[in-house]
């Protein structure tokens, strides 16, 4: 496999608050990571980092061989080829579920709604949704809704996919209906890299653990070795108080 | 509205015999609205019954409301009122455009910009901290005074810049404040998509933003249909220079009151929508 996303030396501060101290991460072609850590320890900040919602202090970020993480470098483009999903959604409130999907690609693409029509129906029905195209987000369930921004974020036919702990808001019988899009993408072979808490779905689906401990990853691996023999004593604590 | 409605009432229509809270509660309110009622009926009667016992009372009677002036001149009254109603309606929608622009220039964040974020700043700060009729005597004075010709001196021009210039600076204040009140994870959320600034603005956040500030919008519109009335120091014979026409006509200050009440049928209806939008608003985000 060949390395899709690569990280080194990755540092991010928030004012005197140094979030992320220096990460090194390969995400390779077609496979799933979890960030796993507790909160505050640097999963989402990193996530932000690498489609460049946050500018890093130093270190690199290559994608595909190219370096995106070059001061001055126009964000859009690498944006356009990583998608990222928030736990709160963020999905535009007065636009319905479709003109939300279609926003992007319209804009960004230059595509005609009647271009995209047949595409976005195709998603929406791909992820159940198909008779909800026409509602508003504030007639949605959470779970509908964070299905729609995954959709919204494929819409841009993104080569790797981030998720920023997208259940964390949900009801637990809502999490599910997310958890199977998450299934599915895998099937085609989708680059993502999540932030999670869910750790008996990270044991079924991850390719590779991650553990972040205070800005650092402390120890990664396939989900089989870390989850049951983790080498690190924080690790060990951190698994036995979520387990 | 229907759904909005419907969602509110959370009471369930119980075909069942009431609570014993229910009966209570309905107890508390039959109380209050029969102290509620008393109170203003007692008001309402100290006020007819001792204002006419003032020493003056006859003499206010005859110069305020007096019928037969107030028949005699109210049609005309009326007449008048549909210039202040047309100066509203063009100066309206220049200031809501002018302040959307003045808006957006202060938002202005490329560097290339920043005359235009200045100059905002400074149009804003200006034209909030002048009187209305300042700025109307300043511009309706002293810009036809340059000896411009015909169509150029008129009144309703320079009347309606001023107006332009005072309102926009307020509309464009409250505009962004609805900038401001957009979350940034609704920016961050159309940048990741791969927006520009400039679409993000256009499409994510002034769309959401001009909706919340519907309501505070309406009553500055409110207050301007009340400062047409100003226009009239310049010339402009509108509703309150008509009433003073009549006044020395007849002698009597029966006019203004005719035009008073004009002004209150429609500004009242217009400010209680304005608090029902508000309210629907204030629900809606709880």
């Amino acid at each position: 496999m060949t390395a899709k996303l690569v990280l080194r030396g990755v540092r991010k501060r928030f004012g005197s608050l140094e979030v992320c101290k220096g990460i090194d991460l390969e995400v390779a072609e077609g496979e799933m990571v979890w960030l796993i850590g507790a909160t505050g320890s640097g999963k989402s900040t990193l996530l932000r980092c690498m489609n460049l919602l946050e500018p890093i202090d130093d270190g690199t970020i290559w994608l595909d061989g190219l370096d995106i993480s070059e001061p001055g470098l126009d964000p859009q483009p690498v944006r356009q080829k990583i998608g990222i999903v928030f736990q709160s959604y963020n999905l535009f409130p007065h636009m319905t579920a479709a003109e939300n999907v279609m926003l992007a690609p319209r804009r960004v693409r230059g595509l005609s709604r009647e271009d995209l029509r047949p595409k976005v129906t195709q998603l929406f029905t791909r992820f159940g949704l198909d008779d909800r195209m026409e509602h508003y987000p504030d007639q949605l369930s959470g779970g509908q809704q964070q299905r729609v921004a995954i959709i919204r974020a494929l819409a841009m036919q993104p080569q790797i996919m981030l998720f920023d702990e997208i259940t964390s808001a949900l009801d637990p019988e809502l999490v599910g209906e997310v958890l199977d899009v998450l299934r599915e993408l895998r099937r085609q072979g989708m680059t993502m890299v999540l932030a999670t808490h869910e750790m008996g779905f990270a044991r079924e689906l991850a390719d590779k653990v991650c553990f972040l401990d205070a800005g650092r990853i402390l120890e990664q691996g396939p989900p089989e070795v870390l989850f049951a023999k983790p080498r690190e004593a924080r690790t060990k604590a951190f698994l036995s108080r979520v387990l | 509205m229907v759904d909005t409605s419907s969602q509110n009432s959370t009471k369930k229509p119980s075909a069942e015999a009431p609570t014993r809270r229910e009966v209570y509660e309905a107890g508390i309110r039959r109380r209050a609205n029969r102290i509620a009622l008393i109170s203003t009926v007692s008001v309402a009667l100290a006020i007819v019954v001792l204002v006419p016992l003032a020493p003056g009372w006859d003499a206010v009677q005859r110069a305020f409301f007096n019928g037969r002036v107030f028949a005699a001149t109210f049609p005309g009254l009326l007449d008048a009122f549909l210039l202040n109603v047309m100066i509203f309606a063009w100066s309206a929608p220049l200031i809501a455009v002018t302040g959307l622009a003045i808006a957006l220039c202060r938002d202005a964040r490329a560097p290339a910009l920043f005359p235009l974020r200045l100059l905002g700043t400074a149009y804003t700060d200006v034209f909030r901290g002048l009187p209305v009729v300042l700025v109307i005597y300043i511009i309706g004075f002293g810009v036809p005074g340059l000896g411009l010709p015909r169509p150029w001196n008129s009144p309703y021009i320079w009347g309606t810049l001023a107006l332009v210039l005072v309102y926009s600076a307020y509309v464009a204040e409250v505009i962004r404040s609805g900038i401001d009140s957009i979350h940034q994870s609704q920016r961050s959320a159309a940048a990741s998509l791969g927006l520009s600034d400039r679409d993000a603005m256009r499409f994510v956040v002034l769309p959401k933003a001009i909706r919340n500030v519907v309501p505070a919008n309406m009553n500055l519109f409110i207050a301007l249909q009340k400062d047409v009335a100003l226009l009239s120091f310049i010339g402009p014979v509108e509703i309150f220079r008509q009433a003073g026409v009549y006044k020395s006509l007849y002698a009597n200050f029966t006019p203004y009151v005719g035009a008073a009440l004009i002004f209150l049928a429609l500004t009242i209806p217009a400010t209680r929508y304005a608090d029902y939008l508000m309210n629907k608003q204030n629900r809606a985000r709880t």
